[in-house]
């Protein structure tokens, strides 16, 4: 059985289809890509995955659940964390705080463990503190932990992000244009650290990204979409080979150039 | 360390100071010395001033309570509220009644305040905290009239007149009578209310309160149910008001709904903002400003709200994060 | 009296009030809808406008002598524009710089140019009740069963055109087009060419003098005028607007006038009466808010991050 299972997924704003009839499924274990030209309707796939939009019809499973009408928090909760294409940290937090909240789910301590500061929650806040410790050094940003998140360079806000989604111990982590305004060095730090994801911590991948370089060097499979409909599916030659993936991407691309 | 140091150097003289100070107070001793001193001092204080200044005084504790409860619900959780005078009428008019109508023990009044706050805050903020902000703001406005209203017109609670006769607590055998007394109590109210507001800060729950305030996208993306998060800062600030609101009536003994006005809420506000929402200390600072003002200044009288209204106007397009000075960096030893 | 008197009255009084709260609701709606700010002043505006009105009134009162809606009729219209600009001058003073702050700032701004206004009517005013003297006649006529006075059907037809009036001006000019395109995206219109700044000032001036134009309508309607005015037909014209749908212009017409048939009715329900009807009106509020925050002209769409 797949991990992650859409069917026929269709997502309406008014009269526009953002996402029309989308099928895919993406195994455990696995990373997978979701590319296409601007505005296709990609990350409209993952707010409908994560609970931010409601689809007009279709169905997801996840782990064999239906994701339908299941709030976000429900959704990271049953294991599934993202990441945001234009970063949304919590800017005012430190880097520390930051990360401490992915493992808000996982944790448990109210009001009056806080005001009393029980055994229980003293352990639970070593714990949450541990956690995020070790995904701040999974990043590769271990001594950043003090500093207000606003105050970091791009680079590593991005990689509090993805620290952050770590913490909420995902079984898919869905990354939404992890690339973008990274350069070429923190690029190819970035594919490593997709592939140790996968590798030491056993999370199946599913990203978006423009950056054709990066996605062809880390995807096993890669689905293309257009105007919200799947075009193509299969590994980096087959897709690199459909004509129909040249004619909308390259046809797109020239377009944006024009402008 | 070698980063803050080179952004140290783009920090003005001001910054710097402030920085420096924030650093000096990072030694435990110094910090916890210096609290005791003030606490020694503050404990000291009824022995040896007038009346008139313990009645200020007290004033100011009763200040740093309520607005230490607005600023779980605005400065921790993002919510704002403009009602908050009527949570404390409603913990007052819980008391007044049980107290002068059914002759009922004060502390036994006291679950019973903070349920009818709950009960209150879940009527109005369920309904609204799914919503967007601005409805919270306007619906707790509107609240905060209805209560206002609703006892004015109803025989339980002494209609426009209000109710007097409000029995003194006892404490211990000694019937709390004096103003050195409700001094004290206030204190000790204070202070409960600073070490929970330090604790809340630093647990899952603040930390999720400030996740929200902060994105509630990504909040709720990492898993926070937004919602019941925000619900529960609601109603334990919600409680706060009510149970100061409660202490409020057995130090006065007579209440009138002329006791919770609009313009109560509105100074409770401007403390919490004025000071810097969401910070502790500067909360503090707000809540003693706004008391002391008006009785430095008495001469203004007339010209007090305007210049309130003038203060929080610049106060917001000038210096949103309020008067007490933020760290640029976040310490290093924690 | 019979059922249908009462019906026909209250009908009657329900629309009167009803379009006094639409032309308010309209101007909360309106500036929701283009920059997403609940604007906390506009109570306080509509008392503005009311007193603006009260000054010119007294200035033309010899002019006009035997022509009092003359009168009225040309200090609205200065009061609409005079409570207009000062709409935009809040607008540029308060709230611009404010645009990209945290929503919570901006709400407190709000608040506190509400606060300003209010206060310095008070004290310009000394707190007093001022009588708003129209020198119209109040002898009634009936129609049917129905016991009209000309003020207040003059007040209605009044209110009725200045709605179509925005209406129209809203659908047919462009610069009603462009404040439609701002309130969808803000960003993408300054990309097309729009002078945003330039339409969101024009929104806080037709809201504004719409706001002014109901305060003096009222002024006609009661007699008096007080500072504290503003306060509850704020929070009714706000209840207006989510009842519509905030900021669907039309929706706020329709939800200032439903609101304002309900309550009218709602003095006739025992129990409620007259000394519970502006409770009734909040919770009628808090029930919409619950079970139909969109309104009743808004589409649940989903939301967009």
């Amino acid at each position: 059985m797949a991990l992650l299972e859409i069917k026929d997924l269709t997502l309406r704003f008014g009269g526009l289809c953002a996402v029309n009839g989308l099928s895919l499924e993406i195994e455990e274990n696995s990373i997978r890509s979701l590319i296409g030209p601007n505005g296709a309707g990609k990350t409209c796939v993952f707010n409908c995955l994560t609970g931010f939009y409601k689809p007009s019809s279709g169905d997801m499973l996840f782990q064999g659940k239906s994701l339908l009408n299941t709030k976000p928090h429900i959704i990271t909760y049953g294991g599934m964390a993202r990441t945001f294409q234009n970063l949304r940290l919590f800017k005012q937090l430190s880097v520390m705080e930051n990360v401490m909240s992915g493992m808000h789910c996982r944790t448990s301590a109210g009001f009056s463990a806080a005001v009393f500061r029980t055994k229980g929650q003293q352990a639970e806040e070593r714990r949450i503190r541990e956690v995020a410790e070790e995904c701040l050094d999974f990043v590769g940003i271990p001594d950043k932990k003090h500093y207000m998140a606003k105050n970091l360079p791009y680079g590593d806000q991005r990689r509090v992000e993805w620290a952050r989604a770590l913490a909420t111990q995902p079984k898919l982590l869905l990354l939404d244009e992890p690339a973008a305004g990274l350069n070429k060095e923190e690029k190819a730090r970035l594919i490593d650290l997709i592939a140790r994801i996968r590798d030491e911590r056993k999370i199946t991948i599913f990203l978006i990204e423009h950056d054709m370089g990066l996605v062809m060097k880390i995807s096993e499979k890669i689905f293309v979409i257009d105007y919200g409909i799947k075009i193509a599916e299969g590994s980096v030659k087959e897709v690199q080979d459909n004509p129909r993936v040249v004619e909308a991407y390259l046809g797109k691309e020239e377009q944006e150039d024009a402008v | 360390m070698e980063q803050i140091k080179q952004k140290e150097k783009n920090l003005n003289p001001f910054e710097t100071a402030v920085e420096k100070l924030y650093e000096l107070f990072d030694n435990t001793v110094l910090r916890y010395s210096v609290l005791a001193l003030m606490v020694t001092f503050l404990v000291y204080l009824p022995l040896s001033s007038s009346l008139f200044t313990q009645e200020i005084m007290t004033n100011m504790f009763f200040y740093v309570v309520v607005c230490l409860g607005l600023n779980i619900m605005i400065g921790f959780a993002g919510l704002l509220h403009l009602g908050y005078a009527a949570f404390f009428a409603v913990g007052a008019y819980v008391t007044g009644i049980m107290s002068a109508t059914y002759g009922i023990n004060f502390w036994l009044t006291l679950p019973f305040s903070m349920v009818a706050a709950i009960i209150a805050g879940l009527a109005i903020a369920a309904p609204t905290l799914k919503l967007r902000g601005d409805y919270l703001a306007i619906v707790t406005l509107g609240f905060g009239e209805i209560i206002r209203y609703t006892v004015r017109n109803v025989g339980i609670t002494g209609g426009a007149i209000g109710l007097i006769g409000i029995e003194r607590p006892v404490f211990f055998g000694i019937v709390l009578d004096k103003i050195s007394h409700f001094y004290y109590m206030f204190f000790i109210l204070s202070i409960i209310a600073i070490f929970i507001s330090y604790r809340l800060h630093d647990s899952r729950l603040g930390r999720a309160w400030q996740y929200i305030r902060e994105d509630e996208d990504a909040a709720a993306a990492m898993g926070i149910n937004v919602v019941s998060t925000r619900l529960y800062a609601f109603i334990i600030g919600s409680c706060f008001g009510a149970l100061a609101g409660s202490f409020f009536a057995a130090k006065m003994t007579a209440i009138s709904p002329d006791s919770f006005m609009f313009i109560h809420s509105v100074m409770i506000l401007l403390a919490v903002v004025l000071g810097g929402m969401g910070k502790i200390p500067g909360v503090v600072l707000g809540a003693i400003i706004v008391t002391l003002f008006p009785e430095v200044s008495r001469d203004i009288g007339q010209y007090r709200l305007i210049i309130f209204a003038l203060v929080l106007l610049v106060l917001m397009l000038y210096r949103p994060q309020g008067l007490w000075p933020e760290r640029q960096f976040i310490s290093t030893k924690k | 009296m019979t059922f249908w008197e009462i019906f026909l009255q209250q009908l009657f009084n329900g629309l009167l009030i009803g379009s006094f709260y639409g032309l308010v609701a309209i101007g909360y709606s309106m500036v929701y809808g283009i920059i997403k700010l609940l604007n906390f002043a506009h109570a306080d505006i509509y008392m503005s406008g009311a007193f603006v009105g009260l000054i010119t009134l007294s200035l033309f009162a010899n002019t006009f002598v035997g022509n009092a809606w003359l009168g009225i009729v040309l200090s609205l219209l200065i009061s609409m524009l005079l409570v207009g600009m000062l709409g935009v001058l809040i607008q540029r003073v308060a709230y611009r710089p404010m645009l990209k702050a945290p929503r919570l700032s901006i709400l407190i701004t709000a608040l506190a140019v509400s606060m300003l206004l209010y206060n310095t009517v008070m004290l310009l005013t000394q707190g007093q009740y001022k009588p708003f003297r129209t020198g119209l006649t109040h002898d009634s006529f009936f129609v049917g069963p129905l016991r009209l006075t000309e003020t207040r059907v003059v007040l209605l037809v009044a209110a009725i055109a200045l709605m179509i009036i925005l209406h129209l001006f809203i659908t047919r000019t462009m610069y009603g087009k462009a404040m439609r395109a701002i309130s969808l995206d803000r960003d993408t219109c300054q990309l097309m060419g729009i002078n945003v700044f330039q339409i969101v000032a024009i929104t806080f001036f037709v809201g504004s003098a719409l706001a002014a134009a109901a305060g003096i309508m009222a002024g006609v309607y009661y007699g008096t005028v007080h500072f504290y005015m503003g306060f509850l037909i704020g929070l009714k014209a706000f209840t207006s607007a989510v009842i519509g749908g905030i900021g669907i212009i039309p929706g706020a017409m329709l939800g200032g006038l439903l609101l304002g048939l309900l309550e009218s009715f709602s003095t006739q329900i025992p129990f409620v009466g007259t000394v519970w009807k502006d409770v009734f009106s909040f919770v009628f509020l808090i029930l919409f808010l619950l079970f139909r925050p969109t309104g009743i002209l808004g589409r649940a769409e989903s939301e967009r991050m």
